[in-house]
């Protein structure tokens, strides 16, 4: 017996056993969530930035300051939030099962997913791509001239699938080097098992930050797929998916009108602008609406900040991932992060 | 499994008290109470899955196997491009599992075997290193093995220092390349021609053994076996126009090698750790075996004048093989299982291809459900052949 099947049968097992027995049919995961006093997040076993242990021990990250504020939001504490550690296999067994009530373990919005799956994506909250890693020394400058090369790749991702078209449709070969871990690949590429590495752009910068010969090595400018990465809920229950997207969505409205982590308790007291009035509680039922505390979405920024603030914490230029907001800018600074009204 | 209705025993004895104060009446009934639970079980099980698929709106079948799968297979046997199924790509898969527990069975008998002799060598030098090395090789995990191997094989030259043996043999990190042959119409011929040599051969050898037993004369069968094998395919070979070629591998602007054949790091070694983990294994049961054989056969063999090597293998072998083949069939199921820690180093398997799809499409029951039948067929497959094989080689009582 094997780690992968053991897994595999535990997912199987999941669906089998605590779905059945722990979650009727539409239950309202709201009311689950109350009377387990906690909200029980689906996140990476480690991935630099996004879900990794901080000094304390305890779980941090991007993905992670989403359970956080969702937790706050529903519950009015950031701490109150149970961490299931998913791979990229049984992430989707999980939520399905009901093991999780949210999946925030960067994970791509697809037509398949969404729609064959079962599941209800609430929004996007880092727009990424697939990208390739290699050596100068290769002479290419463009990932179309690699016609021939053999590439490492993460296996039970979109990659490998978005790799496969990407050299179907420019009509040249490659030979697959598929490794299961993202420690493995990097090792297989740095002993040159491979010519050039693929994963997501926010990974490769990650990955490249860790090289001891980082300018020897380039990422090619060609971005391959779209990857939206954002958190998703099971489908059938609109309330708890309704509650999940406008906490996402309250984060990077705090961005747009101004909202901050410091200043978010004195804005919500009451200001002369009615959106954030609405948004923050001080005006109309929007809680009331949600099933929420009044305050929800105070405590939501309250937790972790406002967008800006949990992306240049954990991701941005002063972090060791050093990435640029580029794609995941507000609308009106140049990017596509875009969040309907309050209204 | 026993599942009597109780009430079905004899009825002028019978009165109900009797089903817990008679011991047999005791056995049936618990035994129906257990086959109940578990039927019970499992209709409980088969229900639960359907009513939670169905409220969750999934769909459950192995249509998903004709979607084109998409991935890309490093190693494959057959033909298999990224636009072929599921199916085919499963295939892929399969037959990768099986060339290696294959690969991996014939290697680890026979390292069992030689380690297993070497522990009973009266040489002091040759018995404590095997003996060591056993010890440690048993008792190390066998993922953390193949993970050593694979890392030992990827420190070797990389694309850039290929070496080179003879012309066309290239040895890097990425693999050992040759020539592939190419079978052009016609190649049939010579393969039926090599087909007839092998068996003419083995029958030259059968008669020449015969013939030695019954009137003590020596032919030198080996030589005329080796002729009809090599001679006889050549022979036609040049007569139908040569109708094989090679492939040769060619660098490309990377300095891979592309055409011909090669052998991947990510199989070897995951061929290495497979062999000598479950040879370790075996070399205990041989010894086992071979000590479980009278010292007294040893003796008597020496006293008609057999030397040492013909007392091992027409004396101790036969006798021992009967204690080690039902060991050797469990470890060679063991082997085939093992086989599917091939994900960690990304040589695609049955498993690893399954998780791939599993993946991809989100058909967690289907693929599990496959994973178990795949497995349990190979485990009951190689079962029938040892035990056909020990069925042969059993004691024959006169």
């Amino acid at each position: 017996m094997t780690i992968k099947s053991l897994t595999g049968i535990a997912a199987v097992a999941g669906i089998l056993a605590v779905a059945g027995m722990a979650i009727p049919a539409h239950a309202a995961t709201l009311d689950d969530v109350k009377s387990a006093g906690a909200v029980k997040c689906g996140i990476n076993t480690g991935l630099p930035g996004f879900a990794f242990t901080g000094d304390d021990g305890k779980w941090t990250g991007f993905d992670v300051a989403y359970c956080r504020a969702l937790a706050a939001a529903v519950l009015g504490d950031p701490d109150k939030v149970k961490y299931v550690n998913l791979t990229g296999a049984n992430r989707f067994p999980a939520l399905q099962s009901g093991e999780i009530d949210v999946l925030s373990r960067n994970t791509t919005w697809t037509f398949s997913r969404d729609v064959d799956l079962g599941f209800t994506f609430v929004g996007v909250n880092y727009y990424d791509g697939q990208g390739f890693i290699g050596r100068k020394s290769l002479g290419v400058k463009s990932a179309k001239e690699l016609d021939g090369a053999s590439v490492c790749i993460q296996t039970g991702t979109t990659t490998e699938k978005n790799l496969a078209d990407f050299f179907r449709v420019n009509k040249i070969s490659y030979e697959a080097v598929p490794i299961e871990t993202n420690s493995e690949a990097r090792t297989a590429y740095e002993a040159e098992r491979c010519d050039v590495y693929t994963t997501d752009a926010s990974g490769l910068a990650a990955t490249k930050s860790t090289f001891d010969d980082a300018d020897k090595h380039m990422v090619f400018p060609e971005i391959v797929s779209k990857e939206p990465l954002g958190p998703l809920v099971r489908q059938g229950d609109d309330q708890w998916a309704d509650i999940a997207r406008w906490v996402l969505n309250a984060l990077v409205s705090a961005e747009e009108l101004g909202v901050t982590q410091a200043n978010v308790e004195k804005l919500g007291k009451g200001t002369d602008n009615p959106e954030i009035n609405r948004m923050l509680g001080s005006e109309g039922s929007f809680a009331k609406m949600l099933g929420l505390e009044k305050n929800w979405a105070v405590n939501a920024i309250k937790a972790e900040g406002n967008y800006a603030e949990i992306f240049e914490k954990y991701v941005g230029p002063k972090t060791p991932l050093g990435l640029k907001r580029g794609l995941n800018a507000l609308y009106k600074d140049g990017g596509i992060l875009y969040s309907p009204p309050f209204r | 499994m026993v599942s009597t209705n109780p009430s079905a025993g004899p009825a002028a004895a019978f009165n109900i008290s009797r089903l817990w104060t008679d011991e047999r009446y005791r056995g049936i009934l618990s035994q129906a109470i257990i086959v109940i639970l578990v039927a019970l079980a499992l209709v409980w099980v088969a229900d639960n899955t359907r009513t939670n698929l169905d409220n969750r709106g999934l769909d459950i079948g192995f249509d998903f196997l004709a979607d084109p799968a998409g991935i890309g297979i490093g190693v494959s046997l057959i033909e298999y491009d990224s636009t072929d199924t599921w199916l085919r790509a499963m295939t892929v898969g399969l037959l990768n599992t099986v060339l290696v527990s294959a690969l991996g069975i014939v290697a680890a008998t026979a390292i069992g075997f030689a380690a297993g002799i070497m522990r009973l060598l009266p040489n002091w030098l040759v018995r404590t290193i095997v003996a060591t090395w056993v010890e440690f090789t048993r008792n190390v995990p066998l993922l953390l093995q193949i993970i050593f191997w694979w890392t030992v094989l990827l420190s070797l030259p990389t694309v850039r220092e290929t070496l080179r043996i003879g012309d066309s043999i290239f040895l890097n990190n990425s693999g050992i390349t040759g020539p592939s042959p190419v079978f052009e119409p016609g190649a049939s011929a010579v393969l039926i021609a090599l087909a007839v040599g092998v068996a003419a051969a083995w029958a030259v050898l059968n008669w020449a053994r015969k013939r030695q037993a019954a009137t003590g004369e020596r032919l030198p069968a080996g030589w005329i076996a080796l002729g009809l094998i090599v001679l006889l395919p050549l022979a036609v070979y040049f007569a139908s126009g040569q109708p094989i070629s090679w492939d040769m591998p060619t660098a490309n602007r990377f300095g891979r090698l592309r055409g011909g054949l090669t052998v991947t790091p990510e199989l070897v070694a995951l061929w290495f750790a497979l062999a000598t983990y479950t040879g370790a294994f075996i070399s205990e049961i041989v010894r086992a075996g071979i000590l479980s054989v009278s010292k007294g056969q040893t003796e008597a063999a020496g006293s008609l004048g057999l030397k040492g090597w013909q007392t091992t293998r027409l004396i101790i072998m036969p006798q021992a093989l009967r204690v080690i083949i039902p060991p050797l069939t469990s470890q060679f199921l063991n082997l085939t299982k093992n086989s599917s820690l091939a994900l960690a180093v990304g040589f695609q398997d049955f498993v690893g291809i399954g998780s791939q799809a599993q993946n991809q499409t989100g058909q967690a029951i289907e693929i599990v459900f496959s994973w178990m039948v795949v497995y349990v067929s190979l485990s009951l497959l190689t079962s029938a052949f040892m035990n056909w094989y020990n069925a042969r080689i059993a004691l024959v009582e006169r």
